[in-house]
C-alpha cells in the first residue's frame, strides 16, 4: 500500500488489494475460533467517526477492531447536529486528543476522510479508514467485494481454483444507481486493478455525469449483458422520492433494469449474483433470485469483518505475524 | 504613467484631493513638504475599480467589515469598490445602503453600495429600487443567487430603465445547480461530488439577454465563467443587447481541476469550470466580449471553511491578490489589464467622476502606482482581509500594487497600508 491511509482504492494499487485478501483469509479463520479474537492491536484505539449513520457498516469496523483487541470509542452524529460554530476539524481534533490511533470515517460528503487525514497529519500520526464518503468511494465494501468473488468461486468452480487470481478475465456487470454510489466507485477500480472486465448498465439518467478516465464499457441493455456476466452486482436504488426525479417510477425501473425472475434465467451456471446491501426486494432484484444459491449478498457481509480486520491490522499493526 | 488616453513618462502632483500637475520628468518642481512616492519601473495609473466584492458589513463582521476589506483593497491598488448587498439584513432598503454608506466614512477607498433586486433578497417582490437609487446606488443584484422568478426579472429590468441603473444577475438557475458544490463534468464524477452543471450559467445569461433585449434594460452579467455564456454574451453585444459582463481571477486563473483535493478554498459558485471553459474565457477577454475584471472576493472565517465541501461557504478572497493573478496570468498587455480593472469597470458602475479617468490636472486624485515586475508570495496570514480563504496560497504571482492614493491622501505606501 502507497499511503499511511485508506481513503480510496487507489491507495492500494494491485498488489496492496492482493496483500489485503491473502490477510482477510487468515483472519476468516480467526472468526471460526471459539474466542475469535487476536491480540494484534492491543492498546491501539480505533475510532468510528460514523456523521452518517450505518449500523451496518459501524457495527461491522467495531467488529473488526474488537477481534483485533483493539479499544473502541464510537462518535456518531448527524453533521446538522455538530455544535453551531463548530467546525468539523475541531470536532476531529478533539476526537484526537481523546487519544486515536485510527479514525474510521463515514460522511454523506465526499473528501471528508482526506480532510480528516489531513487535519490529523498537522498533529499527529493516527491513520484514517475511509467508511464511505458521499458518492465517492467504499473502499473496504470493494475489498469484501473482491474477497467474496475470489472465495466464493474458488469454494465452487473447478476451473477458478488454480488461477492465481480469481478476478482475472472475469466479466462483471455493475447495474443500477451509479450515479449516487460510493460503491460503484470502488468496485469499478477494484475489479479493474484485479483484471477483470466491468460493465455499467444504468439509464443514463443514474449513470455519473461523465465517465472519462473509466475503465469501464457501458450498456442501458441488461438483457444483452447478463448472459455474458461471471457476477451481476446490483446496486441500491435510492429513496423513492429522489429515484423519481431520475426514473419515471420504481415499476418502469424494475421492468427495464431489475433483475427478475426471468431475467435471472439469463445468467450462466456460474455467475454470481452481488448486492451491497441493504436489498430492497422487488425492485432491484427479485426476492427469489436474492435468496437462490447463486447470490452470495449474506456472504458479503459475513466477509466483512475479516476484510476490516485485515484492514485495520495492515494499516495499524507492528507487522509481527497474527497469532495468539 | 498609463490611463485611457495612452502611456507617457510624467512625473504627477497631486494637491488636496486632485491631481495639480502632470508634466515631464524632472520638470516638476518638488514643493516643500512634499510626499515623494518612488515610481521607478512602475506603472502610475487611475486606482482600479471592483464591480464586485462582498465586505460583509452589516451582520458578517466576523469574516470581514468594511474597515478591513477596504484596507484589501486599497493594498490591492483599488481605490473604488461596489459592496454586494447580501449582507444581514441585506441592502434592500435606503435605510440599510444609508447604513452602509456611514459605515463607509472612514474606509481606505470609496465604498459603493449595490441594492438588491428582490425585497429581501428572498426572490418574492421588487425592492423599492427608486428609493435606494436616490441614495446614489447603480448596480442592483441579488447575487448569490439569481432572480429565478423570469416574470420579476423581467418587471425589474422594465422598472430600472427610469433610474439610470444596471440589473446584475449572478447567473445559475437554482433548479439545475441543486445541490451541486462543484462544476458538473469528468471531475466531479470521479470525485463523487454533486455537480453544478455549466448549463445553469448558460440558460440564465440566454434568459436574461432576451429579457433585457426585450426590455431594453441595462443589463450587467456577474461572474461569467463557461465557454457556452460567453458565446451568447458575444452574439448579444452583436445585435446591441446593452450588456457588460465580468470575470474572475479566478475563473481566468484555476481550473476545476484544483478540487480534486477537496480543499474548501476552491469552493466558490459559479464554481472553477474545464479547461475548454477557461480558454473560451480568456479568449472572450482578449476580445473585448468581457468588459472587466471584477474580483467577487467573498471572505469566510475559518469555521464556514473547515467543514465539509458540501457543506462549506462558497466563496474566496480576491481583492489583494487580483491584480497581481491578472499580470501574471492572463498573458495581457498591462493597458488591456488595466482597462479591464480600472476605467471599464468604472464606466459600468457610473463612477466616471471620481474614478477610472485620465489623469490630468483637476482630476480627482484616485491612482494606484503598479509594479508589474514585482515577484511576490501569497501568504494567508499577512493578508489585510479579516478571512483566510485565498485560492492562491503560497503561489508566486508577479505584479503588485506598490502605492494607492485616495483622494488625495496616500492611503498605501511601499505596500503598506498607511491606517
Ligand atoms: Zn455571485
Amino acid at each position: 500500500m502507497s499511503g499511511r491511509h485508506l481513503l480510496g482504492v487507489a491507495d492500494l494499487g494491485t498488489e496492496g488489494i492482493d496483500e489485503l485478501l491473502r490477510l482477510a483469509d487468515t483472519f476468516v479463520e480467526v472468526g471460526r475460533r471459539p474466542i475469535p479474537r487476536v491480540a494484534a492491536l492491543r492498546g491501539k484505539t480505533v475510532v468510528s467517526a460514523f456523521f452518517e449513520s450505518s449500523t451496518r457498516t459501524r457495527l461491522s469496523f467495531e467488529t473488526a477492531a474488537k477481534r483485533l483487541s483493539a479499544d473502541v470509542m464510537t462518535f456518531t452524529s448527524s453533521s446538522s447536529s455538530l455544535n453551531k460554530g463548530e467546525s468539523l476539524r475541531d470536532t476531529v481534533l478533539t476526537i484526537e486528543a481523546m487519544g486515536a490511533d485510527a479514525f474510521v470515517v463515514r460522511h454523506s460528503c465526499a473528501g471528508v476522510p482526506s480532510q480528516v487525514a489531513g487535519w490529523l497529519g498537522e498533529v499527529g500520526e493516527a491513520v484514517v479508514v475511509n467508511a464511505g464518503d458521499g458518492a465517492h468511494e467504499h473502499p473496504t465494501q470493494a475489498l469484501l467485494d473482491c474477497f467474496t468473488i475470489t472465495r466464493e468461486r474458488r469454494a465452487r468452480f473447478a476451473s477458478a481454483a488454480t488461477r492465481p487470481r480469481a478476478l482475472e478475465g472475469l466479466h462483471i456487470a455493475i447495474v443500477g444507481d451509479i450515479r449516487h454510489s460510493r460503491v460503484a466507485r470502488s468496485d469499478v477500480l477494484a475489479f479493474n486493478a484485479l483484471g477483470a472486465e466491468v460493465t455499467l448498465v444504468a439509464p443514463p439518467t443514474l449513470l455519473p455525469p461523465s465517465l472519462e478516465g473509466w475503465p469501464v464499457a457501458l450498456s442501458h441493455d441488461l438483457e444483452a449483458v447478463l448472459p455474458k456476466c461471471d457476477v451481476a452486482y446490483l446496486l441500491r436504488l435510492q429513496n423513492e422520492r429522489m429515484t423519481e426525479q431520475f426514473v419515471p417510477s420504481l415499476h418502469e425501473y424494475t421492468a427495464t433494469y431489475g433483475l427478475t425472475a426471468s431475467r435471472a434465467r439469463l445468467l450462466g451456471p456460474e455467475t454470481l449474483v452481488m448486492h451491497p446491501g441493504p436489498v430492497r426486494r422487488g425492485i432491484e432484484i427479485a426476492a427469489e433470485v436474492a435468496d437462490s444459491p447463486r447470490s452470495v449478498i449474506t456472504t458479503q457481509v459475513a466477509n466483512g469483518v475479516a476484510v476490516r480486520m485485515a484492514v485495520l491490522y495492515h494499516l495499524l499493526g507492528s507487522g509481527a505475524p497474527v497469532g495468539a | 504613467m498609463l490611463d485611457q488616453t495612452g502611456a507617457r513618462r510624467a512625473d504627477v502632483l497631486v494637491k488636496g484631493d486632485v491631481v495639480s500637475e502632470v508634466a515631464l520628468p524632472g520638470e516638476l518642481g518638488r514643493p516643500a513638504g512634499a510626499l515623494v512616492l518612488d515610481a521607478e519601473g512602475c506603472v502610475v495609473a487611475p486606482g482600479l475599480v471592483d464591480l464586485h466584492c462582498h465586505l460583509r458589513e452589516p451582520g458578517g463582521e466576523e469574516a470581514e467589515t468594511i474597515e478591513t476589506g477596504s484596507r484589501a483593497a486599497a493594498l490591492g491598488g483599488y481605490t473604488a469598490v461596489v459592496a454586494m448587498p447580501n449582507t444581514e439584513p441585506a441592502a434592500s432598503s435606503a435605510a440599510v445602503v444609508r447604513h452602509v454608506l456611514q459605515l463607509s466614512r472612514g474606509a481606505l477607498c470609496e465604498v459603493h453600495p449595490a441594492g438588491t433586486i428582490t425585497d429581501g433578497r428572498l426572490g418574492r417582490s421588487l425592492a423599492n429600487l427608486a428609493e435606494m437609487a436616490a441614495e446614489g446606488v447603480r448596480i442592483f443584484t441579488d447575487d448569490g443567487n439569481a432572480v429565478a422568478d423570469p416574470a420579476l426579472m423581467r418587471r425589474a429590468m422594465e422598472y430600472s430603465r427610469s433610474l439610470g441603473a444596471v440589473i446584475a444577475d449572478h447567473c445559475e438557475d437554482p433548479a439545475l445547480t441543486g445541490d451541486g458544490c462543484m462544476n458538473e463534468g469528468a471531475v466531479s464524477s470521479l470525485l463523487g461530488l454533486p455537480g453544478r452543471p455549466g448549463v445553469a450559467e448558460e440558460v440564465m445569461v440566454l434568459r436574461d439577454l432576451a429579457l433585457a433585449r426585450a426590455t431594453g434594460a441595462r443589463l450587467h452579467l456577474l461572474h461569467v465563467s463557461t465557454a457556452g455564456a460567453v458565446a451568447a454574451v458575444r452574439a448579444a453585444k452583436a445585435v446591441g443587447v446593452a450588456v457588460t459582463a465580468e470575470a474572475t481571477p479566478h475563473h481566468l486563473a484555476l481550473e476545476e481541476d484544483c478540487v480534486a483535493g477537496y480543499d474548501t478554498s476552491y469552493k466558490v459558485n459559479p464554481p472553477l469550470r474545464s479547461h475548454d471553459d477557461r480558454s473560451a474565457l480568456l479568449e472572450a477577454l482578449a476580445q473585448g466580449v468581457v468588459d472587466a475584471i471584477a474580483t467577487d472576493h467573498a471572505p469566510h472565517p475559518p469555521e464556514a471553511k473547515q467543514v465539509s465541501f458540501c457543506e462549506a461557504a462558497p466563496g474566496m478572497l480576491g481583492l489583494e491578490t487580483a491584480f497581481g493573478v491578472a499580470s501574471t496570468c492572463l498573458g495581457l498587455p498591462i493597458d488591456r489589464v488595466l482597462a479591464l480593472m480600472s476605467w471599464q469597470p468604472a464606466a459600468i458602475a457610473g463612477l466616471t467622476g471620481t474614478q477610472g479617468g485620465p489623469v490630468v490636472p483637476g482630476a480627482a486624485a484616485n491612482l494606484c502606482v503598479l509594479d508589474p515586475a514585482r515577484r511576490w508570495t501569497v501568504v494567508p496570514s499577512a493578508l489585510a482581509s479579516r478571512s483566510r480563504n485565498t485560492p492562491f496560497a503560497g503561489r508566486q504571482l508577479v505584479g503588485r500594487a506598490r502605492h494607492t492614493v485616495l483622494a488625495g491622501e496616500p492611503v498605501v505606501v511601499a505596500e503598506e497600508a498607511q491606517r
